[in-house]
């Protein structure tokens, strides 16, 4: 990318091979684009219905566990400051607190998704399901789909997490852990997004 | 890095292959399968608009029913599993890395995904067949209510099937051009800076990012009409409470990039082409790269112009017909670079190069209908009627078949390592031409007589009977555009074994590819990579012996 050669230059001045920047990260930065847009476009189907002069959320339906899906967002954004910390750390060479810090990303993520999954029971034995409403509907597809691209960060994560501990990463071998790093900060993120649509 | 002396087994070669070349062919031979099939619906409905109610050869009687499900999957496998991977995932497999000087892919292995993964979507709308309620019956736009109950259309498995393969062919796209940026961006060999990259590259990239942005919202457009289907969601219901038009937005927002998707790689390819047949460089290279930055942006907010008729707010109508006028401007820059290319050069009346001209020409019909479909005081008149399928089967007939066989012939020699019958490959195009215009140019004149499409049988309405001699015509010109494509077929089959050994450059090109051998071999490059030293488009420097330049020169 730096070296720009003269187009008019005769000699070949650039010989080198390797990627000009790393393939997997460039990769991994496209998905999460795609993904961006795939949620755009379901997150702006629910506004057309979230934002519509009619009463929402529609009378009659559960109401959703705000307090502690605030709370539960707080964890989450809680895993996403422990990643960084934790990529700080590898950086630093503190192997210990690198691995530390990204066990307690896992575990964050894990209380994260129990929560969850928990809340889904409630609202289920309340009455709220994708066919109760178009209301219920939306809430499974959206929390659902977060909760599914969560599920497979943590999939990621815990093979991070698996491979730290085996000591296959050091402050110059670092980069699932920055794949890893980038699809969580983007889970992490939408998260807020999302809770202020649906729940607030 | 060396693959040179690589022993492959039968299945490792042939099927499951990660050698971009091989799966850019697995995806040429799926997108002509597809073609036979989706060929032989487009008579099946040709026949049934003719001679209503008159049993089809090989068919037997097109019923209403059965009419309207045809129509649906013609439009699916044409979009989808032709004109994606016979103009988007072959020649990009293809053509990417040899143009750029890499040795494959940056993901071979997600490449290998791509193929199955479309594959898997092919036999999945093969199979819809099938299934008890037969396969999916509501035009291939898929609107709701229509689309999102099986009490509406008695179709439920085929329903179900049908989006779960558009899925398949979505995700294919999306890892596909997912790939080719991310090798175009990494992979180039040394020396390849951005402004010496070729214009196919450029405009299959162009394509790849114009897929991947617009998908998303469709996919979750797709996967919320699938909960309406198997789970009992009414997102798409107005009984349930749900909205019929934001499927439409969803499905446009998408479906009118698509069609740059699929107009851009027969652009790109036919830029390359004038640059060897006239010998001289491209007239304005950036100008076009500028435009077509344009032209992707403006394709992201023009697709409401497919709904003036279906309840869109009339206020909305003005700005979408706005920028849809907006988006020709850099069509036309594009376009009258063309034109500029072709002055002062000296023309090679070669194959490639006709059948470049034949795309340019009648795209350039499927372009300027599209003016009148685009303003939407015309549109209200027009739409829904023939002069709509006339239009777009001139944008994408010569986009997919003119534009993908232009590079076909061009590179067929370098593919296979054995040249095309020239003789065949000119009937071919003739008989092609002139029976694309005789099946599609008086459906103009239908359309604007007011005849409405998708109806099987014209001849209960006594207003279109009209019209029945013009369908005739375009029918009889129809089958025999279909059949004329039989040349093509035989053409590459004979000359894949008998055709006569071809030469590393036969048309004195300046693109890397040339310097590969005929087929290249696995890794295309011997022991080292080519060294880029000059522009693409160097054809005939004043003072310098021969009127081409390779891009390198350490091969």
């Amino acid at each position: 990318m730096k070296k720009v050669v003269n187009r008019r230059a005769s000699s070949p001045a650039v010989t080198r091979s390797e990627p000009r920047m790393n393939p997997a990260k460039l990769g991994i930065l496209l998905f999460i684009c795609a993904e961006i847009m795939f949620f755009a476009g379901l997150i702006s189907a629910f506004a057309v219905f979230r934002f519509s002069p009619v009463q929402w959320p529609p009378a009659g339906q559960p109401r959703l566990p705000v307090q502690i899906t605030a709370v539960n967002t707080i964890i989450l954004l809680l895993s996403g400051v422990t990643f960084f910390l934790a990529f700080k750390a590898l950086k630093a060479a503190k192997d210990n607190s690198f691995k530390n810090l990204l066990t307690a990303t896992a575990a964050l993520g894990l209380i994260f998704l129990l929560i969850q999954g928990v809340e889904w029971i409630h609202l289920l034995q309340f009455g709220l399901t994708v066919h109760s409403s178009i209301f219920g509907g939306f809430f499974y597809c959206l929390v659902g789909m977060h909760g599914f691209h969560v599920a497979g960060g943590m999939v990621a994560l815990l093979f991070v997490v698996t491979r730290a501990w085996q000591g296959a990463y050091s402050s110059k071998v670092t980069l699932g852990v920055e794949l890893c790093r980038m699809y969580w900060f983007f889970v992490v993120g939408l998260w807020p997004v999302l809770f202020a649509l649906v729940y607030l | 890095m060396s693959h040179d002396s690589h022993k492959q087994s039968f299945i490792s070669h042939y099927i499951f292959s990660t050698d971009h070349k091989m799966i850019a062919k697995q995806f040429l031979l799926l997108s002509i399968i597809m073609a036979c099939l989706g060929g032989f619906m487009a008579y099946l409905i040709r026949w049934e608009v003719a001679f209503p109610n008159v049993p089809a050869p090989f068919f037997g009687l097109v019923s209403p029913d059965k009419f309207n499900a045809i129509i649906t999957l013609h439009g699916t496998i044409m979009i989808f599993f032709v004109g994606m991977p016979f103009l988007a995932a072959f020649p990009s497999n293809f053509f990417i890395p040899l143009m750029i000087g890499a040795r494959d892919m940056a993901f071979p292995k997600l490449n290998l995904a791509s193929f199955w993964l479309t594959f898997t979507g092919a036999v999945l709308l093969v199979a819809s067949f099938f299934v008890p309620g037969g396969p999916v019956a509501g035009g291939w736009v898929g609107y709701p209510p229509l689309s999102a109950s099986s009490e509406f259309a008695g179709v439920k498995w085929g329903a179900a099937l049908w989006i779960l393969s558009l899925a398949m062919a979505f995700f294919s796209s999306s890892v596909g051009g997912l790939n080719y940026l991310v090798t175009v961006i990494s992979l180039r060999a040394p020396g390849m800076t951005y402004s010496r990259v070729p214009m196919t590259v450029w405009f299959l990239l162009g394509s790849a990012v114009t897929f991947f942005f617009s998908v998303g919202p469709l996919i979750a457009g797709a996967f919320m009409l699938l909960m309406d289907n198997m789970f009992g969601t009414g997102f798409f219901l107005p009984a349930k409470g749900g909205e019929p038009m934001l499927w439409e937005h969803l499905f446009w927002f998408f479906g009118h990039p698509e069609v740059y998707v699929l107009f851009f790689p027969a652009l790109g390819m036919g830029l390359d082409i004038m640059a060897t047949f006239t010998r001289k460089p491209i007239f304005g290279y950036k100008l076009i790269l500028g435009s077509t930055v344009g032209a992707i942006t403006l394709s992201f907010i023009v697709w409401a112009h497919h709904m003036f008729l279906s309840g869109l707010n009339p206020v909305l109508a003005t700005p979408f017909s706005i920028t849809t006028i907006l988006i020709s401007i850099p069509f036309a820059i594009i376009i009258f670079c063309m034109f500029a290319s072709l002055r002062h050069g000296a023309i090679r009346m070669e194959l490639p190069f006709l059948w470049m001209v034949g795309f340019l020409a009648t795209f350039l019909v499927g372009g300027l209908t599209g003016i009148f479909l685009g303003s939407a005081s015309a549109d209200i008149y027009l739409h829904g009627t023939y002069f709509v399928v006339a239009h777009f089967h001139y944008t994408l007939f010569p986009s997919v078949f003119f534009g993908g066989f232009s590079g076909v012939y061009y590179w067929f020699s370098k593919m296979y390592g054995r040249e095309l019958n020239k003789k065949l490959g000119l009937l071919h195009l003739v008989l092609t031409f002139i029976f694309f215009n005789g099946t599609f140019w008086p459906l103009f004149r239908v359309g604007i007589g007011g005849m409405i499409r998708r109806i099987a049988d014209p001849s209960f309405y006594p207003q279109y009977q009209q019209f029945a001699n013009w369908n005739i015509f375009c029918t009889i010109s129809a089958i025999a555009l279909i059949a004329s494509q039989a040349i093509f077929l035989w053409n590459i089959v004979w000359s894949m074994t008998h055709g006569p050994k071809a030469v590393k450059n036969p048309y004195d090109s300046n693109t890397l590819e040339w310097l590969a051998d005929s087929p290249p071999p696995h890794g295309n490059w011997g022991a080292k990579l080519p060294i880029v030293t000059g522009d693409p488009y160097e054809y005939s420097k004043p003072g310098e012996a021969k009127d081409w330049r390779s891009q390198a020169q350490n091969l």
